[in-house]
């Protein structure tokens, strides 16, 4: 690990204007990823701004009969809280399917929506990333990675968002409140919070420089069904190889992109009355597979038919 | 940086680099060599502790974040000559071979079973909510963060059916 400094300011005014103020800086919450990419150098930051503490850690009900997940909220906290397994399952399944039972007690929802990419390549520094130094090159394109993107990737970039409770978020809709030092507060609709990787892939979310996710809002739970399924490469604590989060009439792919992936074909497709199985593959038409990751498409298939069958997306709601 | 906390019921204070993991203060600085050190990287287990009665990683957070904490580790588990519950439960029922795995095993199971008091739900559970019945299905879901090189999973399971009065 590169040597860093560490404080932890009592009130989110102060922390916002320390990483505004001091280069290299970046906010600390868990830290189950942070700390382990400095261990690898992949992640070199000069001074760590601990806002665990702050107090963003409370589910509250919302006047419009949704929730707000304060951003330091654990991932344990949220999917025992009795509300969400009540009214948003898909949510509570989402972040059960994810990590392992010591890493959810640490990892919050704000660090959460920002973990990086698992892409090997990302993780291996003695190959070219475009992610860890702009403009060196990919070595996932034409590398042996199969668990890479079938939409919307680039020529830079080929990585997926590792994130399950983000998948669930985007089929709920939710939006993410943020802060900057500037006092500015703003709204972000999750499904547009993460990017394409275009030419830019390190750049991963629309916050600004010393901008603080400061909670997550879940609008009311939507009509009709939700689930969230999960596949992967063991039984237990792995990252997904693809997934499928329903909530009502909205769908959302897991690991298939560089960002949590709403299916609005698939959508469309149920709207005007098409089954699971037809509605998965109006989505799947638009997918670009690069010869490693071919199986996804079958996977996806499948795996998006069965959770739009249970939750009976397709039958007129 | 100066950090306290209390650990195994003792006040402990310690000057850290900022860098230095709870880990590696508790097995460098503090002389416990019970937590170990498996990955390094959150996957294996092997480093578990509980931290305000919580199971966590020691690999992945940093010590100096601690402060003010109670930290649990395997040293801290028996009372005098008698063993925790879940140690002796996992003599009885021979839960391990090498052992490397052990400390972490045992210490992530008292965290897991308190959780489940709690009420928290696994992705084993059917019903998101109904009351916990700890199945053996639901206790390999909610151990899945402890890996047993040796295998000796089907021991681990019978030791926690057993320390959970499950068995």
């Amino acid at each position: 690990m590169k040597a860093f400094t560490y404080e932890r300011p009592g009130d989110v005014a102060t922390a916002l204007a320390l990483v505004a103020e001091i280069p290299g800086a970046r906010f600390l919450a868990g830290g189950t990823n942070l700390v382990d990419l400095m261990k690898l150098r992949i992640e070199q930051p000069t001074h760590l701004v601990d806002v665990s503490r702050l107090p963003l850690a409370e589910i509250e009900d919302t006047p419009e009969g949704g929730l707000r997940l304060g951003a330091m909220t654990t991932n344990s906290q949220v999917a025992a809280d009795a509300r969400v397994r009540a009214r948003y399952p898909a949510l509570a399944q989402a972040i059960l399917s994810g990590a392992s039972g010591q890493l959810r007690n640490k990892a919050t929802t704000a660090g959460n929506l920002l973990q990086r990419t698992r892409c090997p390549y990302f993780y291996d520094t003695s190959k070219p990333c475009n992610k860890r130094a702009p403009g060196a090159g990919c070595a996932a394109i034409g590398g042996i990675s199969s668990n890479t993107a079938i939409f919307g990737a680039s020529d830079a970039c080929i990585a997926t968002h590792p994130s399950d409770m983000a998948v669930a978020l985007t089929a709920l809709d939710a939006k993410v409140e943020t802060q900057s030092g500037a006092g500015e507060a703003r709204v972000l609709a999750l499904e547009g919070f993460h990017r394409l990787p275009g030419d830019t892939p390190h750049v991963e979310t629309e916050l600004r420089p010393a901008e603080m996710i400061t909670a997550v809002v879940l609008p009311p739970p939507p009509p009709g069904g939700q689930i969230y399924r999960k596949a992967r490469e063991r039984a237990s604590y792995a990252f997904a190889i693809g997934s499928v989060a329903v909530a009502g009439g909205r769908v959302a792919l897991g690991a298939v992109a560089h960002k949590p992936w709403r299916a609005e074909a698939a959508e469309l497709a149920l709207e005007q009355g098409a089954s699971p199985a037809e509605a998965m593959d109006a989505e799947l038409r638009a997918a670009r597979p690069d010869g490693h990751n071919d199986y996804k498409l079958k996977l996806m298939a499948r795996l998006g038919a069965a959770c739009l069958t249970t939750t009976g997306a397709g039958d007129g709601q | 940086m100066k950090t306290s906390f209390t650990l195994n019921g003792q006040a402990a204070s310690l000057d850290l680099d900022p860098r230095t993991t709870l880990l590696d203060a508790l097995r460098e600085r503090l002389d416990l060599k019970g937590s170990k050190k498996g990955c390094d990287h959150g996957q294996c287990g092997a480093c578990t502790v509980l931290v305000n009665g919580r199971r966590i990683n020691a690999c992945l957070s940093l010590a100096v974040t601690h402060e003010g904490d109670e930290i649990t580790t395997i040293e801290g588990l028996a009372q005098d000559e008698t063993l925790h519950p879940v140690q002796a439960a996992f003599l009885a029922q021979d839960a391990f071979q090498c052992g490397y795995c052990t400390p972490g095993q045992i210490c992530s199971t008292i965290g897991m079973l308190k959780e489940a008091a709690d009420g928290w739900a696994s992705l084993a559970t059917e019903d998101l909510t109904a009351d916990i019945v700890l199945t053996d299905e639901e206790i390999r879901e909610r151990m899945s963060g402890n890996l047993c090189r040796c295998s000796a999973y089907p021991q681990i399971l019978a030791a926690i059916r057993t320390a959970g009065g499950l068995a």
